[in-house]
């Protein structure tokens, strides 16, 4: 395209106030962490959190209440930040950096740097609000958990008002805020104001997403604290076979993905400014399918590993045996495996072959496990390292470091896209067996090419919708902003029966109907 | 191997090609002089808003044409020579064909205005209009103030492109009410006073009289028709209305009319040439349908029909029932089956409005049967599969009003009018 871009729309002296509340909130915390002695820390903490949701918000309102109810994308291409500008380059580098020093520099962020492990810097300013709330010192987690929070709650009001007209996006947005708050954020550090021995537990967080939900330390944490971690135990147990499958079933993994999810709902808040960088290629859709379910197999095996290695320390503790252990993992396995292939090969199509691959891998994983494990060890590797390779490359460097720090790069959703075993879990079951789809509306797609810009996913919505098909995609976290951007009004995300769900045409709706009957039938 | 070549590579010629290919191994070429690949026309105007870049408005993958084997030339054809079954290009060049499909589209329409060709004026239709659109109107800066002329759908869609760069513009429409040709006087009215708090100054009833240029051959101002009035501007937009974009076939044996005269099997006079799409006039028009219809989706219905004719299956065009959709600024619009500006005979409208002006109906009834016609609906998405057989199925307007939540398709949660449209419908029937 010859065409130059274009300068980007002059912001208002209004948003230039509220840029400039927020970058002094941020500089704030700039000042604690370069340990600037900062007196009274409440207070500075409060005023740095303050003038940063302020800012936001009077942008936010400047931005969107003055004008009409509509679409709200002028110039998104055209702005630095959201289109891989110099300001995307240096956002990424910066929120990158902020990640590898998070989970593997803590100390540069003065965690436990004081007198007798106390903490400085930046740590240190957030003590006063963890001592409130837990009644501990703040660790780097809870620095994160805060500024992930307000992340969530200031860019998720900007997100409200983008979509003031559209009453999906605000719910889902209020309950992602919700979810956030109380699930990820303040229960559990209540609940460790309560008992300081039970494990820290978000109950909206589940496995494999939380991968280490069942190890060792965890489950001890969970059996010796009686009722209440039991009761967590079993939660744990039936989300990931009972409550979630329904759900899916029901409402598609939207109902996670976009409505609960914490990675979720970054992704949908702070992330939205970058949904449109995310590539619809049909090469990057080949790598996320390897990618996603390398990752998924990697942590079911994994788990299975790591649960493996503790039973049969204590017989009168784990009535479960090792041996029992793994029969009944891989009779489980192979039931799902039947089952799909048996009732669901349409579904499964021509991925029958990879799920085969699949299944068949983790079987050998097990049989190997069986020959070679022992209380330290699983294929030859100290269990604590595979864990730990585990969580340094899927659960930092994957989920943290490339999938919220090169969003301003490779768009908002790249961890739950290319790497979430969740998201592949919940995506299997929508496309074996939900209710959840996305409706093409009859013939009415001028192919434009929205919905499948603003997928934040990189789902080409556009080869569905042109063709009068319905979405029905593993990867969809039914975000409907592909629905909202449609200018002809021709998707709508919608449960409906699991009949006719999956619909190939190749003639639309609106032509003669002799010549579709003819057609379709073939 | 048979040589059908495809000139336009716009949605009828690429339906054409696609559906050709799933039929067929015959070799199949699409000449374009506008672009390498084909794009989505209807989105050029998201290219200049920023939503979208050009190579996103390309539906399809560079790859994706090699792997189908369809080939693509890029070149301006000069003429057709029938006789040899010759093209012969601008550039020189000559391609053989045994079938020829004729998708060219359309072009703006020029009224003979004086100053309609000078620099800063322009239509929006094509990928080079929207390159010369970004040229002389990059900003508000150079481009200070920007009219349109024509009431049309391209006029409202390049007034909301300047818009969303901030451009002040004066849009100029001949009716008294904008679209108000097609568009019902309620849903019309609707439209010009959303257009107005987008701050367009529009001007309804009112025509160009001739454009004015600097001293450089660029434009500096229209003058008005009906009250001598001079706008100072840098760009004029020519948005009224389309024409079939055939001025390279006027001279060969080929019969044309305002278009490519078909007939419904939308070949032209001469064997083996065939046209589609905008350019096509059909000899008598099918139903209620113009004989031009310069329509997206019919032109990728004659596409998908054509491809069997073309494949050795004669299939007679014969479009179902009549549906559009467009939108206005912020006002999504869809039609199904007839509305028309003015009830026809024994026909009637019932209106309704929502009280924030941004959402109404109008539903076309027969007076005496009640036989349901046509809905317009703005503001409101509806579906299209439920209408498309209530029609077929003959339906009378009161079982369309009661059953209308079964056609909604708005987002979930989304507050819903059904009640209301159905006591306006009551009330109207008793006040009536």
């Amino acid at each position: 395209m010859s065409l130059a871009k274009p300068d980007p729309q002059d912001i208002s002296n209004t948003q230039k106030i509220a840029l400039a509340l927020g970058i002094v909130g941020l500089f704030i915390l700039v000042l604690a962490l370069a340990n600037v002695n900062l007196p009274n820390q409440a207070l500075f903490l409060t005023a740095s959190l303050g003038l940063i949701t302020i800012g936001t918000v009077i942008y936010s309102r400047d931005m969107y209440l003055a004008k009409l109810e509509g679409i709200k994308n002028d110039g998104l291409w055209f702005k630095s930040i959201s289109s891989r500008g110099v300001w995307g380059w240096v956002s990424g580098i910066l929120l990158t950096a902020f990640y590898i020093v998070l989970y593997f520099k803590a100390e540069l962020l003065g965690l436990g740097q004081g007198v007798d492990g106390a903490n400085t810097g930046l740590v240190s300013l957030f003590d006063p609000l963890s001592q409130l709330l837990a009644g501990r010192d703040a660790s780097q987690w809870f620095v994160y958990g805060v500024l992930y929070t307000l992340a969530i709650f200031a860019f998720g009001y900007k997100f409200m008002l983008k979509y003031k007209h559209n009453r999906y996006q605000q719910l889902r947005t209020a309950s992602v805020m919700f979810f956030q708050l109380g699930f990820a954020f303040l229960i559990p550090e209540f609940m460790y104001r309560l008992n300081s021995d039970l494990p820290y537990n978000n109950l909206a967080n589940m496995w494999p997403l939380n991968y280490y939900n069942f190890d060792q330390y965890r489950i001890d944490g969970f059996i010796n604290n009686g009722s209440i971690g039991m009761a967590f135990l079993i939660f744990g147990i039936v989300s990931i076979f009972v409550i979630s499958p329904f759900l899916t079933y029901k409402y598609g993994k939207r109902w996670y993905c976009s409505w609960v999810c914490g990675c979720g709902g970054l992704a949908e808040t702070a992330g939205d400014s970058f949904r449109q960088l995310s590539s619809k290629k049909m090469s990057a859709w080949k790598l996320e399918r390897w990618l996603i379910h390398t990752v998924l197999v990697f942590s079911v095996v994994m788990t299975i590993a790591l649960v493996y290695t503790y039973l049969g320390y204590d017989p009168n503790k784990y009535w479960l045996t090792k041996g029992m252990f793994l029969l009944l993992s891989g009779i489980f396995l192979t039931a799902v495996f039947a089952v799909v292939m048996i009732f669901k090969r349409q579904e499964l199509g021509k991925d029958a072959r990879y799920g085969a691959i699949g299944y068949f891998v983790v079987m050998a994983l097990l049989v190997a496990l069986h020959l070679t494990g022992t209380t330290n060890e699983v294929f030859f590797i100290n269990n604590g390292a595979l864990r730990s390779t585990y969580g340094v490359y899927i659960g930092s460097i994957f989920s943290g470091v490339i999938g919220t720090g090169f969003y301003p790069i490779l768009g908002n959703r790249t961890w739950c896209r290319m790497g979430c075993p969740m998201a592949a879990i919940l995506g299997f079951q929508q496309r074996m067996f939900s209710k959840f789809r996305i409706t093409t509306n009859g013939g009415q797609c001028i192919s434009c090419g929205n919905c499948s810009n603003t997928c934040e996913m990189g789902i080409d919505v556009r080869a569905y919708a042109q063709k009068g098909e319905n979405i029905i995609r593993s990867s969809c976290v039914g975000c409907g902003i592909c629905a909202a951007v449609c200018p002809r009004g021709v998707l709508k995300l919608e449960n409906g029966p699991l009949e006719g769900r999956i619909n190939p045409t190749d003639v639309l709706l609106g032509n003669d109907v002799d010549l579709i009957d003819l057609v379709n039938q073939k | 191997m048979e040589h059908i070549v495809i000139i336009g590579n716009g949605i009828s010629g690429v339906t054409v090609a696609r559906h050709v290919r799933k039929l067929s191994d015959k070799k199949i070429t699409i000449v374009s002089a506008e672009t390498d690949y084909f794009f989505s026309r209807t989105a050029l105007m998201y290219v200049y808003m920023g939503h979208m870049k050009f190579e996103h408005t390309q539906p399809y993958e560079d790859w994706f044409w090699k792997k189908n084997r369809i080939e693509l030339k890029k070149g301006y054809v000069k003429n057709i020579e029938t006789k040899s079954k010759t093209l012969h290009f601008a550039e020189g060049d000559t391609l053989q064909y045994d079938k020829l499909v004729i998708a060219t589209g359309s072009k703006p329409n020029k009224f003979g205005w004086p100053g309609q060709d000078l620099d800063g004026v322009m239509g929006m239709y094509h990928k080079q209009d929207l390159e010369n659109l970004e040229r002389h109107a990059p900003n508000n800066k150079v481009c200070k103030h920007a009219v349109i002329v024509g009431g049309g759908l391209i006029g409202i869609e390049l007034a909301e492109m300047l818009n969303s760069r901030n451009i002040p513009v004066t849009f100029l429409v001949r009716e008294n009410s904008f679209w108000n040709g097609v568009l019902p006087e309620g849903e019309s009215a609707m439209i010009n006073r959303h257009i107005k708090n987008h701050h367009i100054d529009l001007r309804l009833s009112t025509n160009l009289k001739e454009i004015k240029s600097d001293e450089n051959g660029k434009v500096k101002s229209i003058i008005i028709e009906e009250t001598g009035e001079e706008i100072p501007c840098n760009v004029v937009g020519l948005t009224a209305g389309v024409s079939p974009n055939i001025a390279f076939i006027k001279d060969s044996e080929i019969e044309t009319g305002r278009g490519v005269k078909v007939n419904r099997l939308l070949e032209t006079n001469i064997k083996d040439i065939y046209a589609i799409g905008d350019c096509a006039e059909q000899h008598e028009a099918i139903g209620d349908r113009r004989p031009i219809e310069a329509v997206w989706y019919t032109g990728r219905m004659m596409g998908e029909t054509l491809a069997h004719t073309l494949c050795g299956n004669p299939k007679e065009y014969k479009p179902g029932h009549w549906f559009n959709s467009a939108k206005f600024l912020d006002i999504e619009y869809q039609t199904y089956g007839w509305v028309f500006s003015k009830p026809r005979e024994n026909e009637t409208h019932f209106h309704w409005k929502h009280s924030d002006d941004t959402k109404c109906i109008t539903i076309n009834y027969n007076q005496t049967t009640n036989a349901f016609i046509g809905i317009n609906t703005f503001g409101i998405r509806m579906r299209h599969e439920t209408f498309d057989r209530w029609i077929t199925e003959q339906r009378d307007v009161d079982y369309v009003v009661h059953n209308l939540a079964e056609a909604n398709f708005d987002p979930e949660f989304y507050k819903t009018f059904e009640k209301e449209i159905q006591s306006a419908f009551k009330n109207q029937l008793q006040t009536a």
